[in-house]
């Protein structure tokens, strides 16, 4: 059947030369034959809800779809349903503890049975089960039931108002799963269900026929999809694993590839592959900042593991001076240029996206070595034995600067370690390999929660378009240590109250300038008071060939959140 | 020769020990001595070197020079391309980072050549010593080779986790951040591939075992522990130079691939291993950046290859003054 | 020597229950956690709840049990299953006779339902090893990997084979002419050249400037006909080129030792003496008596073959045993890793095993009695 669908797409091509030119993305279903992606990261699991890895939620988009996502702008479009629901259309109730979807009538999933309202109930109860260990349950924070009046009608009650309602089935994170397929899957049960969970049935534009874990997908056209004509491929092959480099490579040098996910690679690398002129590479900005966190509390290996970055202040680094000092030697504009290319901005901010929330009222985009040297001397900070390196209370300004191992952080750390000993302050750097750094193992001593070190770096970034929760990472209490199994998110142990209080406002404010006005404030504070310095705002650089149409980055939701506009130029 | 002077001068035989035999024999091999002088001056490089290029490795110079310098070509490329980059400043040319990259080299060499010898020997030595007993005595195969059984089947990765988990900070201590970083890097690859040798050493020395000479040489009484430095060692020596060989390289490979995990020195101390694999990427528009560690490490082993042969041949009494 | 070979087997139960456990031990240790990859913008509540769904909670001695009797019981009788259509991996319930009729006619029809003296009974597949990152049967997944690895880790290790033994032969019997320092040169270049780096420089020799060559593997192809088969040839070549150089500078280096040792050797004069020809004396004496090291490390290299080419396959997105063992690694899949490792050690020790056994063969006068 596949072969014949591409003959007649072939065909109808053919047929029509004159207005595939004129319109090349209009036709058939099927009528462009395979699509071949790449990630190097290979996905697992094609359930969102057992994984939560970037790459599981992005392959399993193409099969399985939520009611509502967010496009390239950020904005939120209807999906399955015929709107958004706003308080202004009635959707959302006046009081914010109520949201009504209506799923679009005639939907199918792509065993040709119905989508219905039982479908969306069902994906609440399989990811609330307390046994399953679903990754995405935040998404249904503060529910309190999903109603089902009719097939269509979906009505979600949280437990107090919600200024923002869009959690709960919206995005690439939260879509969709067929309650005839999982229905014996709840729970405990999860990973028994190894067919299901590694092709579910979904109402996207693709069908997995083929799924080797961690490997390759192989996928062709739903034919229950909704919208005509499309998708334009036929099949997908989409395969995983290898690193950035050669996926890269396979795109915009060899050709073999038509569309690499997230390269992460120095500028100058991706300027030379896309001499290759097979492909091009496309950038776009979510709220990703590479940042150094500040450590305030002391992480001096003499104090026992109980005290060990839990007891504060840190000796020095809680003087505005010094960590002012520290960001003002840094050249933003260099690390942009050496680290990201046409995917960094430099950016002052903790939150630099979306733009409403993004605080204007500091600057960092000059380096001041001499100012920052004038800083410190002014604070008393002084060399006074002649090494190069200022002293405090006697022993030198020495900071450990810990970060995961990846290049473009090592060419920071040199960098950054560079213009700080020319503000007289010495950096022993410390590469940690990633698995370990980001793992929650409290055993060891290496996880950037424990956060043995004086600064250390990495990116962080939060989902959908509102920072409400994100902003609570700087909170007192979510500080880890040994009680919580140093857990939590308060990395740099920021700890204000001023902050928390502001905090508590934006909770319950409703209305995108307000909380946007607030948004600003906790960002400047955090900033302001010593929590981290940020260094640059990381868009995501993906590549497709240049004969792939319709592809529209989008770092809002799952890249491939289009995918069935994707077409082939001319052919 | 050696047999002339040990006639006319019998009393020379008391100090003239067999050492200067073997060394005498090893001048003749035209192979052994050109690796001996490539070894030495590659030696001679990159620990005289710095005091004579005395760029710093780890320096970047101020951001303005830094867009500047950086990514200079090596002062050769000026032949057939006038319009490259480069500079008499930086003769290898410099990094992304601007970094000199003689000095770089130099630097790395530094520690790929000790942290390759340290982790050979100390391999070669484990795994002939287990070789030699797992072979000679009967009673120890048993143990020690399902000992070797245990450490071919050990996972790499998680032990080395395991180890710097439990050894880094004391070892740091110890000897200083770098100096615990070598200690714990080479231990690790030191006791992480002994045991080829082990296997190979123990298989010759079976076979070796069941020969007249040694039949012979026990039938007059001699002690195992003459028979094993006298007789046994001495025949196993082919297959323990080609593993000492083979085994710098895989040591200097491991050590890039430990460093570049994130589990090696720290990440602005460059060796030649780490060197070779950050350039992977730009190897097309910087050739010379891969270029350079891969022949030195390519030029080490086959130095040390050589003067392996050297002194396997001057050590084998059968050939030694043929 | 019948009786040590059964002897060693049956010596080997303990050891590798014992290789099994420091494995078990080791992983436990090592610093690491399964929710490393998860994103952090999931919360550090919801990790842990899903570090308690895969099972973690359970103390370390439980957790190695549960995976000894998956491994050594389970996973055998599930392969009897799978060929005989049997059911001994199943476990049986007696079904409650407050179930509805409905419910036991749906089990009646998914065939789950058993008849026995004590009544009904309902049967259900007991879990296998399961791995973390895939929740799907880790054998199942080593299955599906092992045909590309072989396809090029064996490949390479036989080529690699086939081109080192005439390499180490010749080279060692004209020591020192002309071939025997080319060979040297390119064995040592081959073997100090990593594959990270070699690998590299092959895809854009070949791929990317000469374009003859896939750069990346395609794990989905079917050879069934002429032109896959010469597609999977293609798709082989490069990474093949680079692990057969690895495995041929090894062996040729060891074969060249050897030969060089046992050519001085008095029984070889003694052979030419006698009015041999020189090929006999060569090719029959002097290479039989060098080929212990040899097969040593051949022997050593097959569980290799099993354990995959980490580096290599991941420059060439082979996506075989090694890259498995390295994202289970990295994903911090214990299961994963321990079934792995352990299938690993069990070749290990079955491999030595075989090469105490040609020793013996070789050189009649090795006894192990």
């Amino acid at each position: 059947m596949t072969v014949k669908t591409m003959l007649l797409g072939a065909a109808a091509s053919l047929a029509f030369v004159p207005m595939a030119y004129a319109d090349g993305h209009e036709g058939e279903r099927g009528r462009d034959g395979e699509v071949r992606i790449i990630y190097w990261q290979a996905p697992s699991i094609l359930n969102p809800f057992l994984s939560g890895g970037t790459k599981d939620v992005e392959s399993a988009s193409m099969i399985i779809e939520p009611l509502a996502r967010y496009n390239e702008k950020g904005e939120l479009v209807a999906w399955l349903v015929d709107e958004v629901p706003t308080v202004e259309n009635g959707g959302v109730s006046a009081d914010l503890t109520q949201i009504t979807w209506n799923i679009t009538p005639g939907i199918k999933w792509s065993d040709g049975t119905d989508f219905t309202s039982a479908d969306v109930k069902f994906t609440y109860e399989y990811c609330t089960d307390p046994e399953g260990g679903c990754a995405q349950v935040t998404k249904f924070e503060g529910v309190t039931s999903v109603e089902t009046p009719d097939a269509t009608t979906v009505v979600v009650t949280f437990d107090k108002p919600t200024p923002n309602p869009y959690g709960p089935f919206v995005g690439g994170e939260s879509p969709i799963l067929q309650a005839a397929q999982f229905a014996n899957c709840m729970g405990a049960k999860a990973p028994e269900c190894t067919d299901e969970n590694f092709g579910p049935i979904g109402t996207g534009p693709f069908v997995v026929t083929d799924f080797k874990p961690n490997d390759v997908i192989t996928m062709e056209a739903n034919e229950n999809f909704r919208h005509e004509g499309k998708p334009a491929f036929a099949s997908v092959t989409f395969k995983g694993g290898g690193d950035a480099t050669a996926a890269g490579r396979a795109v915009m040098e060899t050709g073999e590839f038509d569309y690499a996910w997230n390269l992460q690679l120095a500028p100058d690398v991706i300027a030379e592959m896309e001499k290759g002129g097979k492909g091009t590479p496309v950038a776009g900005f979510g709220p990703l900042v590479e940042r150094i966190m500040l450590n305030n509390t002391n992480p001096d290996p003499a104090l026992g593991p109980d005290e060990r970055s839990v007891i504060r202040p840190h000796p020095f680094l809680g003087d505005p001076a010094v960590y002012k000092a520290l960001s003002m030697a840094i050249d933003r504009n260099l690390l942009v240029e050496v680290g990201y290319g046409q995917a960094g901005k430099v950016t002052c901010n903790w939150v630099p996206a979306p733009e409403a929330f993004n605080s204007t009222s500091m600057k960092c985009d000059v380096q001041d070595i001499a100012g920052a040297n004038a800083m410190l001397e002014e604070a008393g900070y002084t060399d006074s034995d002649g090494d190069g390196i200022r002293e405090h209370d006697g022993k030198p300004m020495k900071l450990l600067y810990q970060t995961s191992t990846n290049a473009v952080r090592q060419d920071f750390q040199a960098l950054i370690k560079q213009w700080w000993s020319e503000i007289g302050i010495d950096a022993e750097l410390r590469n940690i390999n990633a698995s370990v750094f980001f793992g929650g193992d409290p055993g060891s001593p290496d996880t950037f929660q424990k956060f043995y070190a004086d600064v250390e770096m990495y990116a962080n970034t939060f989902n959908g378009t509102d920072p409400q929760s994100y902003l609570g990472n700087g909170l007192c209490d979510k500080a880890p240590s040994p009680a919580s199994q140093w857990q939590g998110e308060n990395i740099s142990r920021f700890c204000m109250e001023e902050y928390d209080a502001l905090h508590a406002k934006l909770s319950e404010t409703a209305g995108i300038e307000a909380r946007a006005e607030i948004g600003k404030q906790l960002n400047d504070m955090i900033v302001e008071n010593g929590g981290m310095i940020p260094l640059v705002h990381r868009g995501r650089l993906s590549a497709h060939a240049n004969t792939m149409g319709g592809v529209v980055l989008n770092v809002w939701d799952s890249e491939l959140w289009n995918v069935a506009d994707w077409y082939r130029i001319g052919g | 020769m050696t047999e002339a002077s040990q006639q006319t001068a019998p009393d020379a035989q008391a100090t003239r020990n067999q050492w200067w035999d073997v060394w005498d024999q090893f001048k003749t091999h035209s192979g052994a001595m050109v690796g001996l002088v490539v070894f030495l001056i590659i030696v001679f490089g990159v620990f005289i070197g710095p005091f004579i290029w005395t760029a710093d490795p780890q320096a970047i110079p101020s951001v303005v020079d830094m867009i500047k310098t950086r990514d200079f070509r090596p002062i050769y490329t000026a032949l057939w391309d006038p319009s490259a980059k480069v500079s008499w400043a930086n003769p290898l040319g410099t990094d992304n980072l601007a970094r000199d990259n003689l000095a770089r080299l130099m630097s790395g060499g530094r520690v790929s050549i000790a942290v390759g010898l340290t982790a050979m020997v100390l391999s070669i030595v484990l795994g002939s010593l287990i070789g030699v007993l797992a072979g000679y005595f009967k009673r120890m195969d048993g143990p020690l080779m399902r000992l070797t059984d245990l450490f071919l089947a050990l996972p790499l990765l998680p032990l080395i986790l395991v180890a710097s988990l439990l050894f880094r900070e004391p070892l740091a201590n110890m000897f200083g951040t770098e100096g615990g970083i070598f200690v714990l890097i080479v231990s690790l690859i030191g006791i992480t591939s002994w045991m080829q040798t082990a296997r190979i050493v123990r298989g010759d020395v079976l076979a070796l075992k069941e020969r007249e000479f040694v039949l012979a040489a026990r039938s007059i009484g001699t002690s195992d522990r003459n028979m094993i430095t006298r007789h046994v060692l001495p025949n196993v020596m082919s297959p323990i130079m080609v593993s000492a060989t083979l085994g710098i390289a895989s040591a200097i490979i491991t050590e890039s691939a430990l460093s570049f995990l994130g589990f090696g020195f720290p990440p602005d101390f460059p060796t030649w291993g780490r060197l070779l694999n950050d350039s992977v990427d730009r190897m097309v528009s910087y050739p010379e950046r891969v270029i350079w560690p891969g022949t030195l490490i390519s030029l080490t082993v086959l130095s040390v290859n050589y003067m392996g042969d050297g002194l396997r041949d001057a050590l084998d009494p059968r050939i030694r003054g043929r | 020597m019948f009786t040590f070979t059964i002897r060693r087997l049956i010596l080997s139960i303990p050891t590798l229950l014992f290789i099994s456990l420091v494995i078990f031990l080791l992983l436990q240790l090592a610093p690491g956690d399964p929710m490393a990859q998860v994103p952090l913008t999931v919360p550090p509540e919801v990790k842990e709840k899903m570090r308690q769904a895969l099972g973690l909670g359970e103390p370390i001695y439980i957790q190695y049990l549960k995976w000894l009797k998956q491994f050594f019981w389970l996973e055998p009788l599930y392969l009897i299953d799978h060929y005989l259509g049997t059911r001994l991996s199943w476990e049986w319930t007696p079904v409650s006779p407050l179930e509805t009729a409905e419910q036991i006619a749906r089990w009646r029809a998914d065939g789950v339902l058993r008849e026995t003296t004590a009544g009904l009974e309902v049967g259900s597949e007991q879990l296998r090893v399961i791995s973390w990152q895939t929740r799907s049967p880790v054998m199942d997944i080593v299955a599906q990997r092992i045909p590309q690895t072989l396809w090029v880790v064996g490949v390479a290790y036989i080529v690699g084979i086939l081109i080192a033994l005439p390499i180490g032969i010749i080279s060692a019997y004209k020591q020192y002419s002309w071939f025997d320092n080319a060979g040297t040169l390119v064995t040592m270049i081959g073997f100090s050249v990593p594959p990270f780096f070699s690998g590299v420089l092959v895809i854009v020799i070949f791929s990317v400037q000469l374009g003859w060559f896939p750069s990346i593997y395609d794990t989905t192809l079917v050879v069934n006909d002429w032109a896959s088969f010469k597609k999977q040839l293609l798709q082989m070549f490069l990474p093949v080129m680079v692990l057969a150089l690895q495995i041929t500078s090894q062996i040729s280096r060891f074969m060249r030792a050897s030969m060089l040792d046992n050519l001085n050797q008095d029984y070889v004069r003694t052979a030419r003496a006698k009015g041999l020809r020189e090929r006999t004396v060569v090719m029959l004496h002097v290479l039989r008596n060098s080929m212990i090291p040899v097969i040593t490390v051949i022997a050593l290299g097959i569980p290799s073959i099993f354990g995959g080419a980490i580096i290599t396959e991941q420059v060439f997105k082979v996506n075989g045993i090694g890259q498995l063992l390295i994202t289970a690694i990295q994903a911090n899949d214990l299961p994963m890793v321990q079934t792995l490792t352990f299938i690993f050690a069990v070749l290990i020790v079955l491999f030595n095993l075989i090469a105490d056994v040609l020793y013996g063969v070789l050189d009649p006068r090795i006894r192990y009695d």
